[in-house]
């Protein structure tokens, strides 16, 4: 039941990407509200996947790499369909769909299989760490596809160009202003996710801190992010550099979340695909 | 009865020859007037902007009301035919709606997709209308022509792109800070060019002015007309520390803004973004001022490359607004069709005897006794009473058309009865 709901999701996400890359093509406002009405369904029965998986399994769906993907991609959209409320960046829904529907894709190719819950995994604490992280995690991927959305428009105004592609992306002051906002809202729940990941750690292998690579890495993330929200506040790193660093970060959250299980052994490697 | 366009615009005729035959708005309404007293025409409106002057009318007899209309635009102007005439075109029917749909949508313009020339022609309608010479024909040409214009700038991106350089000013501007709304500006000069660039940015919304000059007087001068605030020359850094868009026209020979002041103040700044447009020449900013984080410098020859090009996409664009009116000029043709007087009646007589028929039918079937007889004295008593009523109001409308009221009447027939015309579609007027 739960990958039917995955699988229409996936698809919705499809069409969505497919409708945000027309409108971005024709820039017909009836299309991407087309495209935000079905990215919201596909959102919908993520929803109903995420709550029919949690109910088959009997504990929070978010324990092995299929499932993390899917509730990363889950979070992503969560978010554009948060910060489509309040601003009305329209681009953003093609860079954060298309994002959700890799992780989906990537998601799909891996099993699917229910297995039962690691015992290291039976904890109170795991599933508040997961969330806080991916919540953040996903605000970071907004801060990265404002980072991006800026460093093209600041390019097309640097080189004195007016044309077709900066008419398509918003202000620079607006992706600048987001960018700084995922970075208040983002950094606050990757400390949290960590601190709650500390005492599960406490919980699962008997202490809160063991220096595995997933634990280094996401101290390095933070240590990023952490600097990035200093120099901004005390000698004003907006702009360019704002948005390199949102780059960066993100290719931090990245391997933080992939790349240390794909390449470096540790505790957190703990499901065998 | 014919509509038609009598004219010439930038593409027919020499600035010479516009000027002279143009029309001052003083003496417009006058002249609607007098052209309106001619027997031959029954509805006009005059055109008259600095690209182009044109007479809409509508009349029974085209050629008697062209010579007319050539006459009197002679007489008024003082000009002998033979100065302008080469330069008049003269367009009848479906070709004079297709040339104001085009003129409307702004593609026969100077610069196409220009937006002022659609309020030129709405003030010349209201004119028109407001002397009672336009009746009918123009009204219903008027404001399809309103609705082709809006079709146009909706469905393509004709207006889109800034053509002109300070548009284009604004639209940079509008890219980097988003709402101009409480943007601060900075004039460095208090001539008339920094004047201009300024009234255009407030007009979008920019909101602080800070000016600074040379005579500390004309600084002061100007701000007052922005209720803006003046800064002395020696402090202009004050400004650039505060101003997000910084407009510099002086005629200093050497740079007044410089690369290491500017680096020093965007650490004062906290790197807040700031956009120069220096419309100067000589340049008043060092060019490699553009080359620092958060900066953006444009001169007046950027600015133009930009115009430029967008006029390139305009062009483009303009193919699907031809497009359009194509489609609306064959919409229009319908509905002119659809006034002539036979269709017209033969549509109602149609209608209201099917009207007749219908209801007899249904009182025939809830009486199925009825003697044969009777029937027929019903069918002869209801066809009496259609015709009767019909009798007056068609024989109103076959009448010789001496006021031109024929297409009136005929316009509110179709209208009240609701009757189709050639298509079927109902041709319905829309703003």
């Amino acid at each position: 039941m739960n990958i039917y709901f995955f699988k229409l999701a996936s698809l919705f996400y499809l069409l969505g990407t497919l409708f945000y890359s027309v409108y971005i093509l024709f820039l017909k406002d009836a299309l991407s509200k087309l495209a935000a009405v079905i990215v919201t369904i596909g959102f919908a029965s993520h929803t109903l996947a995420f709550l029919t998986r949690y109910v088959e399994a009997g504990y929070p769906p978010v324990t092995n790499l299929h499932e993390s993907l899917s509730f990363f991609a889950w979070m992503i959209v969560g978010v554009l369909l948060a910060a489509n409320l309040k601003y009305k960046i329209k681009v953003l829904g093609a860079f954060l769909t298309s994002i959700a529907l890799i992780l989906m894709l990537f998601a799909f190719a891996l099993p699917k299989e229910i297995v039962p819950l690691a015992p290291v995994l039976k904890s109170f604490w795991h599933p508040f760490h997961v969330a806080f992280a991916f919540l953040g995690n996903a605000i970071f991927t907004l801060a990265f596809c404002c980072g991006v959305m800026y460093l093209i428009q600041e390019h097309q105004l640097k080189s004195k160009k007016l044309g077709a592609l900066a008419r398509r992306l918003p202000s620079l002051k607006v992706l600048d202003d987001l960018n700084y906002q995922a970075l208040t809202l983002g950094f606050p729940l990757l400390t949290l996710g960590i601190i709650t990941g500390s005492v599960w750690a406490e919980y699962a292998w008997g202490r809160y801190w063991g220096w595995d690579p997933k634990e280094t890495w996401s101290l390095i993330t933070w240590f990023l992010y952490a600097a990035m929200l200093h120099q901004r506040l005390t000698v004003g790193w907006r702009g360019r550099k704002a948005a390199i660093m949102a780059i960066v970060g993100f290719f931090s959250v990245l391997f933080t979340f992939l790349g240390v299980n794909l390449l470096l052994p540790g505790l957190h490697a703990y499901s065998n695909w | 009865m014919e509509l038609f366009v009598l004219g010439l615009n930038h593409k027919t005729a020499p600035i010479e020859v516009r000027e002279r035959l143009t029309f001052q708005e003083s003496e417009l309404e006058k002249a609607l007037l007098r052209i309106h007293s001619l027997p031959s025409l029954k509805e006009n409106m005059i055109l008259s902007t600095c690209n182009r002057v044109e007479i809409y009318a509508a009349a029974g007899e085209t050629e008697k009301a062209l010579q007319d209309l050539k006459d009197f635009l002679s007489q008024h102007h003082h000009l002998s035919l033979r100065e302008f005439e080469k330069s008049l075109y003269f367009l009848v029917g479906e070709e004079a709606v297709r040339h104001i749909f085009r003129v409307a949508s702004s593609l026969d313009s100077m610069v196409v997709g220009e937006p002022q020339i659609l309020g030129q022609i709405k003030s010349a309608y209201t004119l028109a209308t407001e002397s009672k010479t336009s009746g009918l024909i123009l009204h219903r040409l008027l404001h399809r022509a309103f609705h082709v214009a809006k079709r146009v700038r909706t469905e393509t991106k004709i207006s889109n792109s800034a053509v002109s350089v300070s548009s284009v000013a604004v639209e940079l501007a509008e890219r980097i800070f988003g709402n101009l709304g409480t943007r601060v500006i900075f004039l460095i000069g208090a001539g008339e060019m920094c004047e201009l660039a300024a009234r255009h940015l407030v007009a979008e919304g920019a909101g602080n002015i800070l000016v600074t000059n040379r005579t500390f007087d004309r600084a002061v001068m100007l701000a007052q007309e922005f209720n803006g605030e003046a800064i002395r020359f020696e402090e202009m850094a004050l400004g650039l520390k505060r101003a997000d868009i910084v407009i510099s026209a002086t005629d200093s020979p050497q740079y007044l803004v410089r690369h290491d002041q500017i680096s020093k103040v965007m650490k004062e700044r906290k790197q807040k973004p700031i956009f120069f447009i220096d419309i100067a020449d000589p340049r008043d900013v060092e060019p490699g001022v553009g080359d620092i984080e958060n900066v953006y410098l444009y001169n007046i020859d950027d600015l133009q490359k930009v115009a430029n090009e967008n006029i390139k996409d305009r062009e483009k664009e303009a193919q699907k607004a031809e497009a359009i009116v194509e489609n609306e000029v064959v919409k229009y043709a319908n509905w002119y069709q659809s006034l002539e007087v036979t269709p017209t009646i033969a549509a109602l007589k149609k209608k209201c005897d099917g009207i007749r028929k219908r209801e007899l039918e249904k009182m025939l079937s809830l009486h199925p006794h009825l003697p044969e007889k009777e029937r027929h004295s019903l069918e002869a008593l209801t066809s009496a009473i259609v015709n009767k009523i019909l009798h007056d109001p068609l024989t109103r409308i076959k009448q010789n058309d001496e006021e031109g009221m024929t297409v009136v009447y005929i316009d509110a027939l179709r209208t009240l009865f609701h009757l189709p015309d050639q298509t079927g579609e109902e041709c319905k007027e829309e703003d």
